[in-house]
């Protein structure tokens, strides 16, 4: 398929603090190739893991739409406006960093590690007012179908953000296939395998692979096994 | 050897503190901020710069009249935009745009 791109699980930069262990789809931090800038909108997708009671400190973030999604354990959350928060598996977190916030995050926990996925989008405006928001997903129907978590409409499901972009997640029976109907025309697909084997526009993914496409036709996922994916769909510009 | 010179633009303090301080962790580069275009103008005048990294507060009026400068005084500096105000974008962006991307 034309201007895909495939980063199976093991291409992914991976970064061991001893504390934290980050597995980073796109260049971050000192890790750098011109090749995995960014897909379209999408500049970070970092699968973290942070060991009991450690965490990232107090450090400042702007003008960046910066999304958290647990996986595993608990996430607290503290910032300059005065937000604190705890987020747990089923919960969405994100935060519109504009003219500027700082922020903590850490391992709620002592005895045990969080993992989760940090996701970084370009916002489609510069300088706006900071913002957090939250919110829980977990009752919303998502086997075998996508469920909304994050689009740019504050009226809609799930968080939302400065930017054209939506997330969707599912857990998919094997054998079952998903048709994904684009949000707004022209914007790309990149599709992120959480657990199991699906496949995608004849690829086939497995746990941690990411796979991006602007799609031409119809969209269709393929559970090859039980698999939760995550859908994220972004502009090429803005 | 001599250092790569960049100008960080951020009308937020403590972010353009943060990203002078993260540039010079790196020994080959030297970060200078300018919390305003005023203070831009007169770094771009006195210094020599290798790029130009425009950070938060920075809007398009200003973001112009940086570019035009930059094009009529220093056409070789690159000027790019700067995001994230931390350490997560800032040197995959300084390499990329040091690499003419």
């Amino acid at each position: 398929m034309k201007n895909a791109v495939l980063h199976p699980a093991s291409s992914r930069f991976f970064a061991d603090h001893g504390w934290l262990q980050s597995a980073q789809t796109f260049s971050f931090h000192g890790n750098y190739d011109p090749a995995r800038i960014q897909f379209g909108a999408l500049r970070v997708l970092n699968d973290d893991t942070v060991y009991g009671g450690k965490g990232f400190g107090r450090h400042p973030h702007d003008n960046m739409e910066i999304i958290s999604i647990p996986l595993k354990g608990s996430l607290e959350h503290q910032d300059s406006m005065g937000n604190a928060a705890v987020i747990n598996p089923g919960e969405i977190q994100v935060m519109s960093a504009g003219t500027g916030i700082y922020h903590t995050e850490f391992n709620k926990n002592q005895d045990q590690p969080v993992s989760f996925l940090q996701i970084w989008l370009y916002p489609d405006k510069l300088n706006v007012a900071p913002r957090y928001g939250q919110t829980d997903y977990s009752k919303g129907d998502r086997h075998n179908r996508f469920q909304q978590i994050l689009s740019p409409d504050p009226n809609d499901q799930g968080v939302w953000i400065h930017q054209q972009a939506w997330f969707h997640l599912a857990e998919m029976d094997a054998g079952i296939e998903i048709e994904y109907a684009l949000k707004k025309e022209g914007n790309g697909v990149y599709v992120f395998v959480i657990d199991g084997m699906v496949e995608v526009n004849g690829e086939t993914l497995q746990q941690r692979d990411g796979y991006g496409f602007w799609p031409e036709g119809r969209t269709v996922i393929k559970a090859l096994e039980k698999s939760n994916v995550l859908l994220i769909e972004v502009p090429e510009k803005w | 050897m001599s250092k790569i010179n960049i100008l960080v633009i951020a009308d937020h303090p403590e972010i353009l503190e943060t990203i002078i301080r993260l540039i010079n962790q790196n020994e080959e580069w030297n970060g200078i901020g300018a919390g305003s275009l005023e203070e831009a103008v007169a770094s771009l005048e006195l210094n020599k710069f290798d790029l130009v990294l425009l950070g938060v507060g920075v809007d398009a009026q200003t973001e112009e009249r940086i570019l035009n400068l930059c094009n009529v005084k220093h056409p070789a500096i690159p000027c790019h935009r700067h995001y994230g105000g931390g350490s997560g974008l800032l040197y995959s962006e300084i390499r990329y745009a040091l690499a003419g991307g």
